[in-house]
């Protein structure tokens, strides 16, 4: 390890693989209670804490459940009990904790979870879409996107602190896109334990399971109830925003890198660009770079930060743009369009003027992202700036 | 400075450890690298391939590699698989091959594409060494001195922080340094 | 019984009930059709009815003999079917 020449001079400079960039994250979040279950492309995060607990490097419990569905629950009683608690899976792990996604937010738990992006069967599959990370888009958790490993590890940090604030008391995703991300090894910085420790104050339970003072966790609540519950919870949410904001910033104090909900790139004079998220944003930018040098007016949004969506930050980026495309690395059957453009849709249907929308489904099942993709996504936009028209509302790009 | 290296192997053999271990040893060196294995079910004997992109900018393009500055071969038998290996690399490219002779038909392909051919026994080093067909650091020892992009220190560096026990990493070192001096240019 | 529903703004972060044993304000007695009698003569002070009643309604006293606690107790004759010694009769209220 190597330690960087910059403002930031404790941070060290390493390579890292995302799922080694998350776990290091996780051990100097200093967290009390893992629980997990293996699936790939997640399993060296929850392989790699298992041995920082064996060494002794990092004081937690480590609960290798029999399946995702009790990792979770038992990810909720630790994190009600005031443990701060991490777990990760993917895909069909993901599926089969679904029941207790919506448990853990109702109940407030401030759960931290990487989700290692991956493709749901069938047929069966091991590498990336964001099927899985879209399906629990209405399970009341925070959720960030990560483009590259550097952002896997800080959005990790950051996920513990938003989560444990007390303004917000919702559990949170970081989703990293899985073998692209997870197991791509990339440079990074890292911060200090002492920096760490700094950045994420201890954990105050708010209901704390207590022997001595018991109390009724998720009692029955029906039609007299359960609708005034829901509006705490969606009221409660609301108010996570600019916590994240806040927390952006703090982060940048000690890191010196800058986040933001909504990411643009050479947008000031576009005329058209595309919406992405994960680790496409790069590829996104390198194609547009190479347009804007052919003289070409376009431009990236790339969002870091999914649930809460940010609506409104996003349609001011996409303000006085002709076309834009929308990348969904999903689908959704039936639905007016692939998830991420349904909120794009829905964000702008607000604005006086608004651009065309088109939507791109690509990279399913790993399917590689590649240059002529984005380009072939830039010149659908660009020709329906140009004639004010939508040919084809949803575009696959790179299927046979 | 943009570099791009794919590897080649079959599952056991340690492709994507070598692969991971040249970009470690070129970010220990300022660089800027992303590796990414390509991974199928995983089965032993299965061939395997990794991708290693180098840089001096900062990298943020995920997508795959198709038009490697370099191949490694790090599997003696996969010579033959001639079309498989030498699938997009760039004229005047690198290939480097684990071979005591290289099959005549892959250098004769390689040949007609301007390539640079380089071939060392990795194959016996290994043996010698480890006891065990594992090709990955010793073909790092040869990429090392075929390609000149990263410094050999570097990537012992590298292997000593990955492979913590003592024992583990200095008979990787030996490999790899084997295998640097061995290595030869062939065409 | 008229409790003034709340309204969502007074309720906790979360649905959690923090206060112990509050369901001991609601007073279940007056859903009963049929109440237990406990002929004291034939108990033979097993306690099984005290065991079984899911309330808990059976009041178990310093010597083990049981009463019924008629403000919780629904009705539901579990222990009068548990009882061993048939002491427990389930009368018609009324």
């Amino acid at each position: 390890m190597r330690v960087a020449q910059t403002a930031y001079a404790r941070q060290q400079r390493v390579g890292m693989t995302g799922n080694e960039a998350v776990a290091y994250a996780v051990k100097q979040a200093d967290v009390d209670v893992i629980a997990a279950y293996p699936i790939t492309p997640q399993t060296i995060i929850v392989e790699r804490l298992a041995e920082y607990v064996n060494n002794g490097e990092l004081n937690a419990v480590y609960i290798p459940a029999e399946s995702e569905h009790s990792a979770l629950s038992a990810c909720v009683g630790a994190a009600l009990a005031g443990a701060r608690v991490f777990t990760a899976t993917a895909s069909q792990g993901l599926a089969l904790m679904w029941e207790i996604l919506w448990i853990a937010s109702a109940l407030r738990t401030t759960i931290v979870m990487a989700l290692a992006n991956r493709a749901l069967s069938a047929p069966i599959n091991i590498h990336c879409s964001h099927d899985d990370a879209y399906a629990c888009r209405d399970t009341g958790w925070i959720q960030f996107f990560a483009e590259n490993v550097q952002e896997a590890y800080d959005l990790t940090l950051m996920a513990f602190r938003v989560s444990e604030d007390k303004r917000v008391l919702f559990p949170s995703i970081v989703n990293l896109d899985g073998f692209i991300l997870s197991h791509g090894l990339e440079a990074l910085y890292v911060l200090s334990d002492d920096a760490v420790k700094g950045f994420i104050p201890p954990k105050e339970p708010v209901y704390p399971i207590d022997p001595e003072r018991p109390m009724t966790y998720g009692p029955l609540a029906l039609f007299d109830y359960y609708m005034e519950f829901k509006k705490v919870q969606a009221e409660a949410f609301k108010r996570v925003y600019p916590v994240i904001l806040e927390t952006f910033g703090k982060y940048e104090e000690i890191s010196g890198r800058r986040y933001s909900p909504v990411k643009t790139y050479l947008m000031e004079d576009a005329e058209v660009a595309v919406v992405v998220l994960g680790s496409s944003a790069g590829t996104a930018r390198y194609v547009a770079r190479r347009l804007r040098a052919k003289g070409q007016k376009v431009g990236v949004v790339s969002l870091t930060l999914y649930r809460p969506f940010p609506a409104g930050d996003l349609a001011k980026a996409l303000r006085g743009l002709k076309a834009v495309v929308v990348m969904d690395r999903s689908y959704s059957f039936g639905s007016p369009g692939a998830q991420l453009f349904m909120d794009v849709a829905t964000a702008l249907y607000h604005e006086r003027e608004r651009p065309l929308l088109i939507n791109a489904i690509y990279g399913l099942g790993g399917r590689d992202l590649m240059p002529q993709h984005v380009e072939e996504a830039f010149e659908v936009a660009r020709e329906a700036a140009r004639t004010g028209e939508v040919k084809e509302r949803e575009i696959w790009l790179g299927v046979r | 400075m943009l570099y791009e290296v794919r590897w080649h192997g079959r599952g056991g053999q340690g492709v994507v450890t070598a692969s991971d271990l040249l970009a470690r040893a070129a970010i220990l060196e300022g660089k800027y690298a992303y590796h990414a294995p390509e991974f199928g079910p995983e089965r032993r004997g299965a061939p395997v391939r990794a991708f290693t992109r180098i840089s001096d900018e900062p990298l943020e393009q995920h997508f795959g590699i198709y038009n490697p500055d370099a191949v490694v071969v790090i599997d003696p038998a996969l010579q033959s698989e001639v079309g498989y290996i030498l699938e997009g690399v760039k004229e005047g490219g690198l290939l480097i091959l684990n071979a005591r002779k290289v099959d005549d038909r892959l250098l004769e392909r390689s040949r007609s594409l301007g390539l640079s051919v380089w071939a060392v026994d990795a194959y016996s080093v290994a043996l010698e060494v480890f006891g065990r067909p594992l090709y990955n650091t010793p073909m790092l020892g040869a990429f090392v001195k075929a390609a000149g992009i990263v410094k050999l220190d570097n990537v012992l560096e590298a292997v000593r922080e990955r492979f913590k026990v003592p024992d583990l990493a200095e008979r990787n070192v030996e490999a790899i340094k084997r295998c640097f001096e061995g290595v030869s240019r062939v065409s | 019984m008229s409790v003034r529903p709340l309204s969502w703004r007074e309720l906790p972060a979360a649905p959690v009930i923090t206060e112990a044993g509050s369901a001991l304000r609601y007073k279940t007695g007056s859903w009963r059709a049929l109440r237990p009698v406990i002929d004291r003569g034939k108990c033979i002070k097993c306690l099984l009815c005290w065991v079984y009643c899911p309330e808990p309604a059976i009041i178990r006293g310093e010597d083990d003999g049981v009463e019924v606690d008629y403000d919780y107790c629904k009705g539901c004759g579990i222990c009068a079917n548990e009882c061993p010694v048939k002491a427990i009769s389930m009368v018609e209220e009324g």
